[in-house]
């Protein structure tokens, strides 16, 4: 049965160019790995980072193995409240991948909806939101959800605010990601629009928006799939951006760019672990899902086929 | 820029109290009607917002809730730092990345430009802050060679301060710059190769090698003067991606520019600075699209020939 699915995904165009890219193949199975490392954190992290009866401050700045004064427990060494360096580490690939994810959705869902409205519709409602993701396309995406995130800051009350600051970090990412989906979503939708089958669904008299939603949709889903692997890394280096400006998510959840921040503050005593390995981390798993996107964009392209 | 004003301005209005993180939680009530007056919060909204622009107009953007001085003297203080850095690391992006790109350009198969490309695909991938650690980390850790905070010493004059004049401001010029810049190199080099990859397979170019001009004449002289031009576009709207990701590496660097200034203010929700900011960093994309454009009318005699035609 696992064979025949197996077969199946293997004759199929994608399922081919997959499984002769190396890139392809090692990327995303460093993805998936981490991917499952996070899902799994409690499984696989040989400490809970976050249960103070299992941190001890004894423990604190014990270098990696492999370097004098390691201790076999913790093989990655330790930060300055004593916590193991590779589970703090996979709970904040976690919390990395969360809002990476979450963003990314937030910006597909928002891009895609006023993309393929904006296409079908038209008229002056499309140069409306063509106009704003102009606008915003020339903002960088960076100070776009800083300004978000300041301005959040403003209305939501600092108490409250650790408990929203993930919420708010979310929203942010995602309002500066989504005009990239609008522009790609127009743009496919103004090419299907005009094609039989929109024509034929509108003369049976199926409403706009089964048509948009139900028809249009599913047709110009390879473009906004490439667009939103390569935004997943845009969002998740956004992300460890903002919280190592430490405007992210708050310091009791950190995720890789707050360890980053924590440990750059030791970097010149000489406890260089402490931010070089998040940071090795974040740059692979940044690297891998961008190598997927390049992967998926040529091999989701008609045009670059190679006969 | 109206938009911008006006975003600003109902920033201003509407988030937070400002009246609250002046005076403190426990101020007493005639106190707050007091700074309410001064803060002219008492008049409709609309007198608001005229005074708000005719005062951003005369350069005066209010004060600060956070540090409780001027706006303007902050930022004048400020900017010479993040407009120094930006500058440099642009000129640094564009001079390192039109020539690389137009030797990976010419050489396409060499090992050397291969070398280059792979590199080049790191820096995009790299985040900003971690190049600017490692950097730190390399130079001012293990070779302590380069200092890896501030400015160094600058020279004041009067309304401007420069690092440029001191050895130890340009010293603690080169790690930011070299940060900032490297992204921004990679995009030049890719845009550089590629115009060169496909202006050198135009019939002009094989005409001018078939009378014979020397290739680096043709190179430097015919193909990259024509490369140039998508080059200028992309790089003045960087200009405006620089500025942003200054705010980054100001932080890593802790250089005392406008970037740490509104990182700040985002951290103590410091409105005027904020909104401050957003206006000047508007004000500038504005002034860059302007520069561009001019800049194309002296480099592309084709506009220039068109305007006068008409």
């Amino acid at each position: 049965m696992i064979v025949k699915t197996f077969n199946k995904i293997y004759d199929t165009d994608i399922g081919y160019s997959f499984f002769n890219s190396k890139i392809a193949i090692i990327s995303s199975s460093i993805f998936f790995i981490i991917f499952l490392c996070s899902l799994f954190a409690g499984i696989v992290a040989p400490y809970n980072p976050f249960d103070p009866a299992s941190v001890s401050l004894m423990d604190a700045f014990t270098p990696p193995i492999w370097s004098d004064g390691g201790s076999v427990s913790f093989f990655l060494g330790t930060d300055q409240q004593g916590r193991d360096m590779f589970s703090t580490m996979i709970y904040g690939s976690r919390i990395s991948l969360i809002v990476g994810f979450s963003s990314i959705i937030f910006a597909m869902i928002l891009g895609v909806f006023l993309g393929v409205t904006s296409g079908y519709i038209g008229g002056r409602y499309e140069i409306i939101i063509m106009r704003i993701t102009d606008v915003q396309l020339t903002i960088p995406t960076i100070l776009m959800a800083l300004l978000v995130d300041g301005i959040a800051r403003g209305i939501i009350s600092r108490s409250m605010h650790d408990e929203m600051a993930i919420y708010v970090l979310i929203f942010a990412i995602g309002i500066s990601e989504w005009p990239q989906f609008a522009r790609v979503t127009r743009a496919s939708t103004l090419v299907e629009k005009n094609k039989e089958y929109v024509s034929a669904s509108r003369i049976i008299g199926l409403s706009n928006i089964i048509i948009m939603f139900k028809h249009i949709l599913p047709n110009i889903l390879r473009p906004i799939l490439v667009i939103a692997t390569i935004g997943l890394a845009l969002a998740i280096i956004t992300e460890s951006t903002l919280s190592f400006l430490g405007v992210g998510v708050p310091p009791t959840t950190p995720s890789l760019g707050t360890l980053i921040r924590f440990g750059n503050n030791f970097l010149f005593s000489g406890e260089w672990w402490i931010t070089f390995f998040p940071a090795i981390f974040l740059v692979v798993l940044a690297l891998s899902i961008n190598l997927l996107g390049d992967w998926m964009r040529d091999a989701l392209n008609p045009k670059l086929k190679k006969r | 820029m109206i938009i911008v004003a006006f975003v600003s301005f109902s920033l201003f209005n509407f988030v937070g109290d400002p009246v609250n993180s002046m005076t403190g939680e426990d101020a007493s009530d005639e106190r707050r009607a007091e700074v309410r007056e001064v803060l002219g919060l008492n008049d409709p909204v609309y007198v608001q917002f005229t005074r708000f622009v005719g005062n951003i107009v005369q350069g005066n953007f209010g004060i600060s809730y956070q540090l409780k001085r001027e706006v303007s003297d902050l930022i004048g203080e400020r900017l010479p730092a993040t407009l120094e850095l930006v500058f440099v690391s642009a000129l640094l992006a564009i001079i390192t990345g039109v020539i690389l790109g137009v030797y990976t350009g010419i050489h396409r198969e060499s090992f050397v430009s291969n070398v280059i490309l792979v590199v080049s695909l790191a820096g995009v991938s790299l985040p900003t802050f971690i190049i600017g650690i490692m950097l730190i980390y390399l130079f001012s850790v293990i070779l302590g060679v380069l200092p890896s905070f501030g400015r160094g010493e600058v020279t004041d004059l009067g309304f401007w301060t420069t690092g440029f004049l001191t050895i130890s401001g340009l010293k603690a010029l080169i790690l930011p710059s070299i940060t900032l810049s490297l992204f921004q190199m990679t995009y030049v080099i890719r845009l550089v190769r590629a115009e060169m990859m496909e202006i050198l397979q135009t019939d002009y170019i094989k005409f001018a090698r078939a009378r014979g001009i020397k290739n680096h004449i043709i190179n430097y002289k015919h193909a990259l003067k024509n490369g140039l031009i998508p080059v200028i576009t992309i790089t003045g709207i960087n200009i405006g991606t620089l500025i942003a990701f200054s705010i980054i590496t100001e932080t890593v660097f802790q250089w005392p520019g406008m970037g740490s200034l509104f990182i700040n203010a985002v951290y103590f929700v410091d409105i005027p600075i904020m909104s401050a900011y957003m206006i000047m960093v508007a004000f500038i994309f504005v002034m860059i699209n302007f520069i561009v454009d001019i800049t194309y009318y002296f480099i592309d005699p084709r506009i220039r020939l068109k305007e006068e035609t008409n």
